[in-house]
């Protein structure tokens, strides 16, 4: 009972860090704890489905199309009961991506010109594709965030693991990178915490980040980078001799704790990103 | 140099879904030259407190005012805070970064802005003064021992100077022996130098024999906060919150059980020896 660390358990889940933390953006891999149909899904049917919605992006063609795939949208992010401003927030770090894209495409496309200035001129062609990229992307962004935000990174690597399995007989080392991958992602709030503790106790003896010279701010990630890999190569070295000493041996003749099994809802959501992908095709063709 | 919390609140990740109350409503003053021990079950927001205590983090609601000078304030200088509060953080040696055991205290004053010529000096003071090995100065913090390192880190905070001294568990993993050495140097520092202290620990065997008031944390607020002698009395309600009295307070209430008229307000082992006696063979 006493002198009993956090748990395990709660060491890994992911957390969000402090205000003033640059760390607050990053979203990838947050999971968002919730109650949904979607959350149930066996990840294998959300990989899926988030791959096909990509290329069904790119089948899209007209209004028609953009309009069932933002209904497609709109009604997982509803059924997925994630906040929309959390899908939204995964877009901020790809704002600078839209604003080049969208400039590119309006002013090197040619056709013909609706405004200009000096050597610069935007085409009703340029801004037509620039709106399609845009949406696109968001809507890709988007969709694949509503599949991150609602699958553990355990389950993603699990599900990935899985779908990529027939991989192996080109030689792909399909477990080892999933047990890489899942490894990394279990280290990433843990070294946010580090670093976060790091920084904190560096604060604590005078050091200065908030500076608004770059040649201090510089300087003083040192003191805190140090500290972080000393602690990032320990806690490697350590997992690895926890692993060794339970005689892990990689993926030959593993099996899971929790294998993966379909149920009737994952058949059901392949139905409907079935229907999905159907109507995305048909409006193609009908209008 | 006085510290008062003034109706202090914490929210970890507020508007998440991780959000966490961590401070809920603390209120409380520590007076110039106090030692004061933090108890309180694993996560009933310790670290948290002493974190806002040094400005680490900005209070949710209240605020901390250090010399009478609100800390959080916007035209208040945190830097200046560094010299007057200085905080050890738990497992302290894993943020030494420096080639040498020497520099890495002398990053701490540096940052104060001081003199070569005094920073070194307070370097070298508080590395005596916690007793580190000569030879050892100038060797990579990395090559020391854990007990060693610990004190390299602490040597770090005291080269700054503070007035008041925050630990977060100092004893977190050391042997019998490094725990008695970091609480007899807690004890000296704040006879010899008249630092303020704040201790926090799980133990109340820590506690106990060194502390004069003890502030007992329970789900983000102060549940107890008195002298220990008065704190221990709560025995019951302490167990509830998953905490317990040092063993030799334990042995005086059982004997009281057992019909033998002790007084249970002895805190240290001789205290405690000395009440049995005169409860057995009264004088
Ligand atoms: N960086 C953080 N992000 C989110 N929640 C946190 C963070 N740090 C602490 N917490 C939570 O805040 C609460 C108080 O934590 P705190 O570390 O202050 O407890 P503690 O009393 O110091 O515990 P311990 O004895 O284990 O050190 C806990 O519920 C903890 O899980
Ligand atoms: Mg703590």
């Amino acid at each position: 009972m006493f002198g009993t660390d956090r748990t395990e358990e709660q060491k890994l889940s992911p957390k969000v860090t402090d205000e003033g933390n640059m760390l607050r953006d990053i979203t990838l891999g947050q999971y968002y704890p919730a109650d949904s149909v979607i959350h149930k899904l066996d990840p294998r049917v959300k990989i899926t489905g988030t791959f096909l919605y990509i290329i069904s992006l790119f089948l899209v063609r007209d209004i028609w199309g953009y309009a069932v795939a933002l209904a497609f949208l709109a009604s997982m992010i509803f059924i997925s009961k994630v906040p929309v401003s959390y899908m939204v927030r995964g877009l901020k770090g790809i704002l600078f991506i839209l604003l080049f894209t969208a400039a590119f495409n309006i002013f090197f496309t040619p056709g013909e010109v609706i405004w200009s200035f000096w050597k610069i001129h935007a085409t009703r062609e340029g801004l037509r594709i620039a709106i399609r990229m845009v949406i696109r992307l968001i809507f890709l962004v988007m969709g694949t965030s509503i599949m991150t935000l609602t699958t553990t990174p355990n389950q993603l690597t699990d599900g990935l693991e899985k779908v990529l399995r027939p991989l192996r007989h080109i030689g792909v080392p399909v477990h080892e990178v999933a047990m890489m991958m899942s490894i990394a992602l279990s280290f990433i709030p843990i070294l946010i915490e580090e670093l976060d503790k790091i920084m904190k106790a560096q604060s604590a003896r005078g050091a200065d980040f908030e500076s608004k010279k770059l040649s201090v701010r510089m300087k003083s990630m040192v003191p805190v980078l140090v500290p972080l890999f000393v602690s990032a190569f320990r806690r490697a070295g350590d997992l690895a001799n926890a692993m060794e000493a339970r005689c892990y041996h990689g993926g030959e003749g593993r099996t899971r704790m929790k294998p993966l099994r379909y149920v009737k809802r994952d058949l059901l959501a392949y139905l409907i990103l079935l229907i999905y992908l159907a109507l995305v095709i048909l409006a193609g063709i009908l209008f | 140099m006085s510290i008062i919390a003034d109706h202090l609140s914490y929210i970890y990740s507020a508007g998440t879904a991780y959000e966490v109350k961590a401070l809920n409503d603390v209120s409380f003053k520590i007076e110039d030259g106090e030692y004061v021990g933090l108890l309180g079950h694993t996560g009933s927001g310790k670290s948290t407190l002493v974190q806002v205590l040094d400005g680490l983090l900005k209070a949710s609601e209240g605020t901390v005012y250090v010399d009478g000078e609100d800390i959080f304030d916007k035209d208040y200088p945190l830097k200046s805070l560094r010299s007057k509060v200085g905080i050890v953080f738990q497992y302290p040696e894993y943020q030494l970064f420096e080639a040498d055991v020497f520099s890495d205290v002398c990053f701490g004053p540096a940052n104060l802005g001081l003199e070569r010529s005094e920073v070194e000096l307070r370097a070298y003071e508080a590395l005596k003064q916690v007793g580190l090995r000569d030879e050892a100065f100038y060797q990579s913090p990395f090559d020391l021992s854990g007990g060693e390192k610990r004190r390299v880190a602490i040597a770090g905070v005291l080269a700054m100077k503070p007035k008041v001294l925050i630990l977060d568990e100092p004893t977190a993993g050391l042997d019998p022996a490094g725990r008695k050495w970091i609480l007899e140097l807690v004890a000296r520092l704040r006879k010899e130098n008249g630092m303020t202290i704040i201790l926090v620990s799980h133990s109340m065997d820590d506690l106990a024999e060194n502390a004069e008031r003890l502030m007992v944390m329970d789900k983000g607020h102060i549940a107890m906060d008195g002298r220990p002698k008065e704190v221990f009395r709560y025995h019951k309600e302490l167990f509830e919150m998953g905490l317990d009295i040092p063993e030799v307070v334990k042995v005086l209430y059982m004997l009281r059980e057992n019909g033998v008229n002790v007084n249970t307000d002895a805190i240290t082992v001789r205290e405690a020896a000395e009440e049995i006696r005169k409860a057995i063979r009264p004088a």
